[in-house]
């Protein structure tokens, strides 16, 4: 692990050049996903997973159905069909608390130009939208306010009941790809390379109606927005096409960090990687991010890496993580990440910290000639600096999972069930922790003994 | 005369029942008894008897009251099976020897006709002259039109092997009892109807002759009548009380106790009766009657014809046919029920036996059988019907409680006991249905015990009293020899207030010399005896004893009870008890001794020649000669030569040839025709081979193969041990290969390995030529896999090395294997490569008592409560496992790979065991995350 993090301080660089991707072989002992469940619903590639509860999610794809399934049993529970084509956009809609149905709502946009309203409880279609005039690609829930958004050309406002409150005029043919909620009533929308921030007036004493006001665009990016994350309540991130890794200040909208240099071609990169860099330029754009309180992981055409927030520069890196494009990435509580990649691949990282000797020059050697921390707008602290040499990090693969057969597209994690991928293979895998499983199982076993009244205890 | 009886009680295991089941003697059940004539040098598959039939049948015979007993047909309907066999004369045997009492008449203190609703009686008939044994079932159905209004018939079970009628008489019994309960119930139907179309005639003649007695009323006004009208009026009269006969025979046949039914076992047609009509169901609380009202009165209008007066005599008329006496539909399901009971106990006793142990043994393990047992199927459902079917009363059916109940039913059996009380005494039988006399003299001696009582039997109006008395009596000849049963003389008896109560209660062993007829025992049929009936005890003991000191009698009372027992029995007024009735004999003399216990100074008493040894089951075990005799061990012994080369008694050429011809299947491989011991046996026995078992032919051949093809990869292949490894332990194997014969040739072969997730289907695949995909591997365990040569193979080998984590590769054009590592015990001891097991059962055998082995491990361990739950809701994590990993290595034995064998199939009970009938099981894929290793030759 250390080897590619370094990249040939310490050792032979020969090896590293050999075999670019890391591989672990058969034996996994930190990976305790040893039992996996098919789940076979859908006819056409599963784009989006959203957890419903503690032991439900649903996943929707290009076939335009949405299934609801128990992550426990695998059971699938609902079978939505209402859409004609395929699914765009999927989010929760929480019930609110004083509303007497406390049935789950999931809303789905999809390219025939609707959005459904489905009770994930009885699969009612509770209300469909059909007004769009643009396939919506996004959609966001203000729950303070309790209207959502839609993104496709335009930007439209609704409330719970699916009134159209207020629009904006056609922002652009390439659409809204992304759509996040920001405080003082303001949402940045991610459009081609631009960020635009709408202002969402709701209706006070002097004005009846809902109004959307276009407050700023912001045009830093040098190509299309790809991801635009919350991270915390002081910032957000932005990903391009291109490896750009802003960091906006949340109230001002201002770049608080940059990081542009991911597809720089290193001088120590060999020709035969430059070639590779070049054929595929998508090799450094930004699909994904997760986040934590301290860092940020970035999923970088097939790299993944960890951008420490305070620092503000890159703390670990895993440059070829998987033979194609990361599609996914997912922090777990035990500092454990997990990446999903179009070459049909999960695997698990562990963040581990790098005991360094404080005399190693290796990594600022490392960072500096990557060129990060010298784009950070505010100035780097020499104790900060000192921190770095000894708090350096590495994402070591603990595992990987092996049983798509194309692009893993999503995944969801469950304290309790395990790891739900989807992929364009059409299925969906639940991936379990087999030790546990069994456990549960004798539970159940002894459970049910005890119900037939066939379990006698020794006094 | 006869110097010694023959007959000997039939017991049943009574000491067997009162012994508390403590644990399963796993040893002795399957201890094989010694062949008893080995010492003689004679070979067990020789058969000393000349049967002249080819293999077992069942013949179904009438006592018809026109032409005497006469063969009806035989299952299966094939001439060639009973050959010479004259199945008249044996007809006339096994007709008379019915003892029930099913008499119809006017019983004491009723002014109808009671029918009377007898049980069957249950048989045991040997005929040494003809070589044929059988087991008789006898049953009567009604008849309208018939003397008494009952037809006499009977079914056998007709063998040439004496061991097994007498071995199997429990399960013969219980199978023909549904058979029989199957035709009953038809019958009732039918009779029904018949009645229901009489009444009709009548209610339609009494009009007639009513209407024409006013007529004459009318037109003769004098005052007096003439004997025209007198005669009107008594054809009237005649006919008024013949309607009032008759609908007391409907209401009696209606309301036939419905707690038999429900007893017994119901046949499926009625099952399916009764909940056929939700609507009328709900109308009576009693759904089978509800049915049964429904089938009498929803019969299409039927329109009355005027009855003569005088009815015709029964030899003109044609008396109906069985399929007429009993509704087609349960006709055909008898039928039916019959070959199945034929198709059930053809073949070899040894392999019935064994069977049977196999059943008993799979039915104790019922949780674990779904794993490796492909037959489990058909047992689980057949103890499911057991289960769900109500409990008999123990008190009226011991035998068939000690069927039901004993864990391991009929395992033990002696086959030398079995010898010494079977010892053949002629009984002499002349008797010729012309003897009107002798019976005429038999029929009236009842009647200084009971007048009233004789009046019925005398009775010879319309309704008639042929009771099946008359066919007993067949048996009670002037010889005096014979000796009626309890049931029979019970007839005789003074009857309780309600005849229906009387019911032929006790066994009768009974021998009757003088010809070749030796009964060898009954069963008892159910049915109280009554109090008086211990009147009788002191005379008839006495004469009995009388007689037998005459030296004429043949007669033996065996009563395999203790004295205190018997003593008890005596004096307890209540009757006799099951067990008593089991083991003593009851017999009749002259049809005027009922000798229904015998004291126990009678039944030692050597002075009277008697030699009688009953044939105890579970008794006398210290008599037996017990070899444990391992599975492998018997086999190699045995059958297992059969490849290379027969055992010395079967190189006798005549044997081989027979074997070879007997065994008219052409089965691919050698070793395969002749791995049946039952082949060989019937074959030299000059009977067609069974070598079908009665398990079904095509899984047991199917194993056969297997097991013979899995030993050949066993042998040829040095990795067969990881191969094996990865299917006990869940990780899919995938045989790759070019020649899709080869390749499904192993596939099946090795699916004997793979352990089942349910009952449905082995999750194999025999042969794909598409690349795998992860489902496969969820949903098969062992896949055979097409290898092309075209580009198109390089997906599926993509593929296959994409998912090399959840297989083991097998390649047969290379000879190589890629799997993990094995280093256990257990997979060396199922497969040695160096085994001396050379025929593909046998192996088949030894693979499923290995494995049966390994379930029971898989069982403890998942059932241990305490393996898996922590002790205390405060335990650490790590406890739990720490106490599975020392319960696999210490107390089950297990190392290094076959704690995962245990681990993958205590996995696999539990998610059977907790699934949801509803849920449609859908496997979990397990794996493991170990590496593997490439085997080459």
């Amino acid at each position: 692990m250390l080897r590619w993090l370094i990249g040939g301080g310490r050792e032979p660089q020969g090896l590293a050049e050999k075999s670019p991707l890391q591989t672990i072989g058969e034996e996994q002992t930190q990976n305790p996903y040893t039992e996996l469940l098919v789940l076979k619903a859908h006819h056409d590639i599963v784009r989006f997973l959203v957890q419903l509860d503690d032991y439900r999610f649903a996943s929707a794809g290009d076939d335009g159905i949405v299934v609801v399934w128990n992550a426990q049993t695998g059971e699938k529970l609902l079978e939505l069909n209402g859409h004609t084509q395929k699914i765009t956009a999927i989010i929760t809609f929480p019930s609110l608390e004083a509303c007497e149905e406390k049935n789950q709502l999931i809303l789905t946009a999809s390219a025939d130009r609707t959005v459904i309203v489905w009770d994930c409880d009885t699969g009612r279609q509770v209300q469909k939208v059909s007004c769009f005039q643009s396939t919506v690609k996004c959609l966001a829930l203000l729950q303070r306010l309790d209207v959502w958004l839609s993104g496709g050309n335009d930007l439209c406002v609704w409330n719970r009941k699916l009134d159209l409150l207020c629009k904006t005029s056609h922002l652009s043919d390439t659409g809204i790809s992304a759509l996040i909620e920001i405080p003082k009533n303001c949402v940045v929308a991610a459009v081609g390379k631009e960020l635009i921030i709408f202002r969402l007036v709701a209706p006070t004493e002097g004005s009846l109606g809902w109004d959307i006001l276009q407050v700023k665009r912001l045009l830093d990016h040098q190509d299309n927005i790809l991801s635009l994350v919350n991270v915390n309540d002081l910032s957000f991130v932005t990903g391009s096409h291109v490896g750009e890794l802003i960091i906006w200040d949340i109230l001002d909208w201002t770049v608080q960090a940059c990081e542009r240099n991911f597809w720089d071609p290193s001088p120590q990169l060999d020709t035969q990687q430059e070639i590779k860099l070049c054929q595929k330029p998508n090799d450094v754009s930004i699909h994904h991010f997760t986040w934590d309180e301290e860092n940020v992981f970035v999923a970088v055409g097939r790299g993944l890496y960890v951008y420490n927030l305070q620092m503000k520069r890159v703390i670990a890196c895993q440059k070829t993580a998987h033979d194609s494009n990361v599609l996914h990435v997912a922090k777990l509580p035990n500092r454990q990440l997990i990446s999903c990649s179009e070459d049909g691949s999960v695997r698990i990282w562990e963040l581990r910290e790098k005991q360094q000797l404080a005399a190693e020059p290796v990594p600022t050697g490392f960072f500096n000639l990557w060129g990060f921390g010298r784009v950070n707008k505010q100035a780097s602290h020499p104790a900060k600096k000192q921190q770095e040499n000894s708090t350096s990090c590495s994402l070591e693969l603990i595992g990987d999972l092996i049983g798509h057969s194309s692009s893993v597209e999503m995944f969801l994690y469950f304290e309790d069930h395990g790891l739900v991928t989807c992929s364009a293979d059409h299925l969906i895998i639940l991936w379990k922790n087999g030790e546990r499983e069994s456990g549960l199982r004798s539970l159940k076993l002894f459970q049910k003994l005890e119900e037939n009244g066939d379990l006698y205890l020794a006094v | 005369m006869i110097s010694a009886p023959d007959v000997v009680a039939f017991t049943k295991e009574d000491e067997y029942e009162e012994e508390p089941y403590n644990e399963p003697a796993l040893p002795e059940e399957y201890s094989v008894p010694l062949f008893p004539f080995a010492s003689q040098g004679a070979s067990p598959w020789s058969k000393l008897s000349g049967a002249k039939f080819s293999r077992d049948f069942i013949l179904i015979s009438e006592f018809s009251e026109q032409v005497g007993p006469q063969p009806l047909l035989t299952i299966p309907n094939d001439t060639k099976v009973f050959g010479t066999f004259d199945l008249n004369y044996f007809s006339l045997r096994i007709m008379s020897v019915d003892y029930q009492a099913s008499f119809v008449g006017h019983p004491p203190g009723s002014a109808y006709p009671k029918l009377n609703f007898v049980e069957d009686s249950k048989v045991v008939l040997g005929d040494s002259k003809e070589g044929a044994f059988a087991y008789v079932h006898h049953l009567t159905l009604y008849d309208l039109e018939a003397r008494g209004f009952v037809r006499p018939f009977c079914m056998a079970y007709i063998s040439a092997d004496q061991h097994k009628i007498m071995q199997q008489f429990q399960e013969l019994s219980a199978e023909f009892s549904k058979a029989s309960e199957c035709l009953k119930t038809g019958n009732r139907k039918a009779f029904a109807g018949e009645l229901e179309k009489k009444l009709k005639d009548l209610d339609y003649t009494r009009t007639v002759l009513h209407t024409e007695t006013e007529i004459q009323k009318k037109a003769n006004d004098k005052g007096f009548y003439s004997s025209q009208a007198i005669e009107k009026a008594n054809e009237l009269a005649s006919v008024e009380k013949s309607i009032i006969e008759h609908q007391d025979l409907l209401r009696q046949i209606r309301s036939y106790p419905h707690r038999k039914l429900r007893g017994s076992d119901l046949c499926p047609g009625e099952t399916e009766r009764t909940q056929d009509p939700p609507s009328q169901a709900a109308t009576t609380s009693d759904p089978e009657e509800s049915a049964d009202t429904d089938h009498y009165t929803c019969r299409p209008a039927y329109t009355p014809k005027l009855i003569k007066a005088k009815s015709t005599k029964c030899f003109d008329k044609k008396l109906k046919t069985l399929e007429e006496l009993c509704d087609t539909e349960y006709f055909t399901q008898t039928l039916a029920q019959l070959s199945h009971i034929e198709h059930v106990f053809r073949g070899d006793l040894c392999y019935l036996l064994t069977s049977q142990i196999d059943r008993a043994l799979l039915k104790q393990q019922h949780i674990i059988n779904f794993l490796f047992e492909d037959l489990v199927e058909v047992d689980d459902r057949r103890v499911e019907k057991q289960e769900s079917a109500p409990p008999r009363p123990s008190h009226d059916r011991p035998t068939s409680r000690s069927v039901e109940e004993c864990p391991v039913p009929q395992v033990l059996i002696s086959v030398g006991s079995y010898k010494s009380s079977v010892e053949s005494v002629l009984i002499k039988m002349e008797q010729d249905l012309g003897e009107e006399g002798s019976r005429e003299v038999e029929v009236t001696e009842p009647s200084s015990f009971d007048p009233q009582e004789n009046l019925a039997y005398l009775d010879t109006d319309m309704k008639g009293s042929i009771s099946s008395g008359e066919s007993i009596e067949v048996l009670g000849t002037e010889k005096s020899t014979s000796v009626l049963s309890t049931s029979d003389s019970q007839a005789s008896l003074p009857v309780p207030s309600s005849p229906q109560v009387v019911r032929s209660k006790a066994v009768s062993h009974r021998t009757i010399s003088g010809d070749s007829i030796e009964v060898l025992s009954t069963c008892p049929s159910e049915a109280f005896v009554p109090d008086d009936f211990k009147a009788s005890y002191p005379g008839a003991v006495n004469e009995e004893e009388s007689h037998a000191d005459d030296g004429g009698a043949a007669i033996h009372f065996q009563a395999g009870l203790s004295p205190p027992e018997l003593g008890e029995a005596e004096e307890g007024g209540s009757g006799v008890t099951p067990s008593q009735t089991d083991s003593c004999c009851v017999g009749r003399e002259g049809g005027t001794l009922r000798v229904p216990l015998s004291t126990p100074g009678h039944t030692l008493s050597d002075e009277d020649g008697v030699v009688s040894v009953p044939p105890q089951r579970y008794q006398q075990k210290d008599q037996e000669f017990h070899v444990d005799v391992s599975l492998e061990n018997a086999n190699a012994s045995s059958r297992d030569s059969g490849s290379e080369g027969f055992p010395a008694y079967e190189l006798d050429p005549s044997h081989l040839l027979a074997s070879r011809d007997g065994s008219k299947t052409s089965l691919d491989d050698h070793s395969d025709a002749t791995s049946y011991g039952s082949s060989v046996t019937s074959a030299s026995s000059d009977r067609t081979p069974s070598s079908v078992p009665p398990t079904g032919p095509s899984s047991e051949r199917h194993k056969k193969r297997a097991g013979q093809n899995a030993l050949k990869f066993i042998r040829q292949y040095p990795f067969a041990h990881p191969a094996i490894y990865s299917l006990l332990s869940g990780r899919t194997l995938v045989i790759l290969g070019e020649e899709e014969a080869v390749v499904r040739k192993l596939v099946s072969a090795l699916s004997i390995f793979v352990p089942n997730y349910s009952l449905h289907a082995k999750p194999v695949k025999h042969w794909v030529s598409s690349p795998l995909h992860i489902t496969d591997f969820q949903k098969w365990k062992l896949i055979g896999l097409q290898r092309v040569a075209s580009p198109a193979s390089a997906g599926t080998l993509h593929a296959l090395s994409r998912y090399s984590r959840y297989t083991s590769i097998l390649d047969l054009d290379r000879k190589t294997l890629r799997c993990p590592l094995y280093r256990g015990t257990l997979v060396p001891r199922l497969a040695d490569h160096r085994t001396h097991i050379k025929r593909g059962s046998t192996y088949s055998l030894h693979v499923q008592s290995v494995l049966t082995q390994l379930c029971a491990k898989a069982f403890l361990y998942a059932f241990c409560r305490h393996l898996h739950l922590p002790a205390r809701g405060t335990e650490a994590e790590g406890l739990a496992a720490s106490r599975q990993a020392s319960f696999l290595q210490l107390n089950l034995g297990l190392v290094n790979e076959d704690v995962k064998v245990v681990q993958y199939l205590a996995e696999l009970l539990k998610l059977h065991y907790t699934r949801e009938p509803s849920a449609a099981g859908q496997p979990v894929l397990r794996f493991d995350y170990v590496p593997s290793f490439l085997y080459k030759i």
